[in-house]
């Protein structure tokens, strides 16, 4: 599970408007718990603001909250092209699986980020410098050259250069985790563990599926 | 009365007040069109709530230091419910199901503080860097430090109302969950095996722990589990005793098989290719025979780069032999230098000692381990799933004949039940257990889609003890509390539920149900942020009153869900006339016979001694013929045999 911090202010707002509403709302839905007092809640959010910052963040983890929504955006656009390149039906279930997962995960970010009133990336893998689009250079990222290979692939081709691309793609995103958890202080808020966890573990077991299918596609299949 | 008091009791009130108009001894009215957990109002304490087939009969909400803080999994002992939470543990008395009242708050801060118990012991998981062998709430700063826990902190709680912190076992990763197994043959010691995927901690901080490889070190702290032995007499001097590599040669089918034999399949193969002259080369722990289409162009290109002209020669091939690894290490991204793919650790692992088996939730797999020897953990069955990202956890059902594995996909913090995520994802995949192996046969999800802004995955659950049937409550995060049936492993369905609306009606919060539990005749529930809940099933047309009584008498002294007990029921008329509502449900007892099996039942019940032995040899004698359900019959046969001697 991932931990998260509550919207202190919504949930105030929350608090007050529980004190106005009525007992049943529809014949099929009913009302919540009572809520507790308004001090009662303005003590309790109180308390939970004081937790959320017991572990203050660094600069290690606001690094790594804004580069791997970058780094995400990458996936999910080249991702994007299965459909539109013949790629296979296993690599198009792979392709969708990996944008839903980081999509999602690019939201936990930016929410993460614009709680913290933190400057808030697009989910956009290229930067405009001097009036010209370049891809960001983070571990694994797939370069200008690569991406333009990948793009002209069809078919089988594009299979093969798809999974050993995103293969490189998780790699780096693991070396991110890790360049993480070694940094000073790094790490110690509940959100930036978890998702360093997950991303390390989910695409571990996405490289190794990702291997299994290439090795496949490159030797054939192998059951008798 | 104290104002929680006082909130809880007008919570339960206003509860009541609400409830549908369906009594509860009528049966209810099939699931509706439009399910009742679509369009829900959002709400931290006040949010809209649907239950079907389930009536909740507590909320308690969190309080002082865990108030903000998320409460995590479950565990129980006596009257008990200890309910985890990141900030450290909260004790609850449950005697009253409907007022569970607050006994003990422990405050010990950790992620993800799972919780669990064995006679006056507490076993609390600790895997954040932030947690303090001290329990300060401080977090700890460096990188590498004597003040950081990571792994299991023990309790003596003989007195509950007074934990006393006696121990903690220090590993490599931490601990996320742990197991605690209580081996059938050891009375002296109880054991914990720890789960975790999180990041392998410097040497420094704790010597031994090793962040390479097994193939580059063979002291690697990937790839394997932890054993941690506790003398029940001496809990302070428990201590890692083993280490086992489950791992090993390991290899993703590609959808449902069984990874072993496939590997050995490949095994054979490549074998027989290279004694015939071919290639081969490993992926992973998978040997490939490499087929011409592929070593042609390579054979080529060695003629060329020696300036020659037409077929290779021997010497040749030898080159392209001696280099074939490298070139393929190379095109599948084999990094032998960095972190290695594939599972090298479990995110959880449910053993039941009764069968000698667990079933491990790990990385990319499924495993089937034995455990009868329970420092050393065999692996007999692997399973992976292209649908499935990460194996959460497992539940066997309580003969051992299925086991059903969960998928968190997204951790827990991602919204995966929306209309548009598919219902293979993020859900429970079932297989049959037969002859030792499991064969995959369907998906659970809940049926109702969930907004994005609640999380939701499939989560921790346990079986709900109803005789003759596998029905297990699960808990989905914020898509609420789902009871369900999967007596046919191919066709599980959905009997009852309870959801509320989001915590946040504009962005997602930090809520929903993070494990839902039966614990004698309860539904408890850990609620990530609104607090404990507790719930009870109500008769329907998929359940009956006597099945709800029958499950009544399964009594636990004490429960940790990943320490799967086996039901036993004992002789009860409960038992009996549940399992005449179950052939009266599955038509394979007519209709006069059921009618004359429970007259004769309520003849029994109100007499005694040898007139109660009489009524019962009548009863049994309308069991006689054929039926679509022999083995229900025979069962029922046995709980009115077992009914003669009862008082």
């Amino acid at each position: 599970m991932i931990g998260m911090t509550l919207s202190f202010r919504r949930a105030a707002t929350a608090a007050l408007a529980v004190a106005a509403t009525s007992a049943c709302s529809t014949a099929t839905q009913q009302a919540g718990t009572t809520p507790p007092s308004t001090a009662r809640d303005s003590a309790a959010i109180a308390q939970a603001r004081a937790d959320s910052v017991r572990y203050p963040y660094t600069a290690a983890d606001v690094r790594f909250m804004s580069n791997m929504i970058a780094h995400h955006a990458q996936a999910i656009d080249i991702a994007r092209w299965a459909p539109t390149h013949g790629a296979s039906s296993s690599l198009q279930i792979l392709a969708e699986r990996v944008i839903n997962a980081q999509k999602d995960e690019i939201a936990l970010m930016q929410r993460w980020l614009r709680e913290r009133q933190l400057p808030v990336p697009e989910a956009r893998a290229t930067m405009t410098m001097g009036g010209t689009e370049h891809v960001h250079q983070m571990p694994g990222m797939l370069t200008a050259e690569q991406l333009a290979q990948l793009d002209a692939a069809r078919g089988k081709e594009f299979d093969r250069l798809f999974l050993q691309l995103m293969i490189q793609h998780h790699q780096g995103a693991v070396a991110m985790v890790q360049e993480l958890v070694s940094s000073q202080g790094a790490a110690l808020d509940e959100t930036v563990f978890k998702l360093a966890s997950d991303i390390n573990a989910d695409q571990a077991t996405e490289i190794d599926r990702m291997q299994q299918m290439l090795a496949v596609l490159l030797f054939g299949p192998q059951s008798p | 009365m104290t104002l929680k008091k006082l909130s809880l009791t007008l919570g339960v009130l206003t509860a009541a007040a609400c409830a549908p108009a369906t009594s509860p001894s009528r049966p209810s009215a099939p699931a509706p069109a439009v399910d009742r957990r679509i369009g829900l109002r959002a709400g931290q304490f006040d949010a809209a709530e649907a239950s079907w087939n389930l009536r909740v009969v507590a909320k308690a909400p969190p309080t002082g230091q865990f108030v903000g803080s998320t409460n995590s999994d479950l565990a129980f002992l006596g009257n008990y419910a200890i309910q985890g939470n990141y900030n450290g543990f909260q004790v609850w008395d449950i005697t009253n199901p409907s007022n569970p009242t607050l006994k003990t708050s422990y405050y010990c801060p950790a992620s993800q503080s799972d919780v669990s118990v064995f006679k006056n012991l507490l076993f609390v998981s600790g895997e954040g860097l932030g947690g303090r062998l001290d329990c300060g709430g401080q977090g700890v700063r460096d990188t590498v430090s004597a003040e950081r826990l990571r792994g299991i902190r023990i309790f003596d709680i003989t007195d509950i109302t007074a934990p006393k912190y006696v121990a903690n076992v220090q590993t490599c990763r931490g601990s996320h969950t742990h197991t605690v197994l209580v081996d059938p043959k050891d009375t002296e010691n109880v054991y914990v095996y720890v789960s975790g995927s999180a990041p392998v901690r410097s040497p420094s901080e704790l010597p031994g722990c090793v962040r390479e490889t097994p193939d580059k070190n063979p002291e690697s702290a990937l790839f394997r589990i932890e054993v941690i032995k506790v003398p029940l007499a001496n809990p302070s001097a428990a201590a890692i005793v083993s280490s086992p590599r489950i791992f090993n040669d390991l290899v993703a089918p590609p959808e449902h098989g069984e990874a072993p034999e496939d590997i050995a399949n490949m095994a054979r193969r490549a074998a027989a290719a290279r004694a015939a002259g071919g290639f081969t080369a490993r992926v992973n722990e998978a040997e490939f025979v490499l087929g011409a289409n592929f070593t042609r162009p390579l054979l080529d290109s060695i003629v060329k780069a020696r300036g020659g002209t037409g077929a290779p020669t021997a010497a040749d091939s030898a080159t392209l032999r001696a280099n074939i690894q490298t070139i393929v290490d190379k095109m599948v991204g084999a990094n032998r230098e960095g972190p290695q793919p594939g599972p090298n650790q479990c995110h959880d692992i449910t053993v039941y000692p009764a069968l000698g088996l667990a079933g491990g939730a790990c990385g990319g797999y499924g495993l089937l381990l034995d455990i009868k020897d329970p420092t050393r953990p065999v692996r007999i069955g692997a399973v992976a799933d292209s649908n499935f990202a990460y194996w959460h956890s497992a539940t066997f059902n309580n003969d051992g004949t299925a086991i059903l594995f969960s998928d968190e996909w997204g951790g827990g913090g991602a919204p995966k039940c929306r209309a548009t995520d598919k219902k293979e994802w993020g859900a429970n995949a079932i297989y049959a257990l037969e002859n030792g192996k499991m064969v995959f046969k369907s998906y659970y999800k809940i049926p109702a889609p969930q907004t994005e802004l609640e999380n939701c995955v499939a989560h921790n659950g346990s079986l709900i003890p109803i005789p003759g049937r596998d029905v297990m409550v699960q808990a989905w995060y914020q898509g609420g509390i789902s009871v369900f049936d999967w007596t046919d492993p191919a066709n599980p369905k959905e009997i009852a539920y309870f959801d509320r609306g989001p915590v946040d009606s504009t962005q997602m919060g930090n809520g929903g149900s993070w494990s839902a539990y039966w614990y004698n005749g309860a539904i408890v529930s850990s609620e990530i942020s609104r607090g404990l809940d507790v719930a009870e099933l109500t008769p329907s047309e998929f359940v009956s009153q006597n099945e709800i009584d029958a499950a009544k008498t399964v009594h636990m002294d004490y429960f940790n869900a990943q320490g799967q007990p086996k039901f036993v029921w004992p002789p009860s008329f409960a038992l009996a006339r549940a399992y005449v509502d179950q052939l009266e449900r599955s038509r394979c007892l007519g209709a006069d016979r059921i009618s004359a099996v429970r007259q004769g039942l309520s003849n029994a019940e109100r007499v005694s001694g040898a007139q109660r032995r009489d009524a019962l040899t009548q009863v049994a004698s309308q069991l006689g013929g054929t039926s679509c359900d022999a083995s229900k019959v025979e069962k029922l046969r046995a709980a009115v045999r077992d009914l003669a001697p009862l008082p």
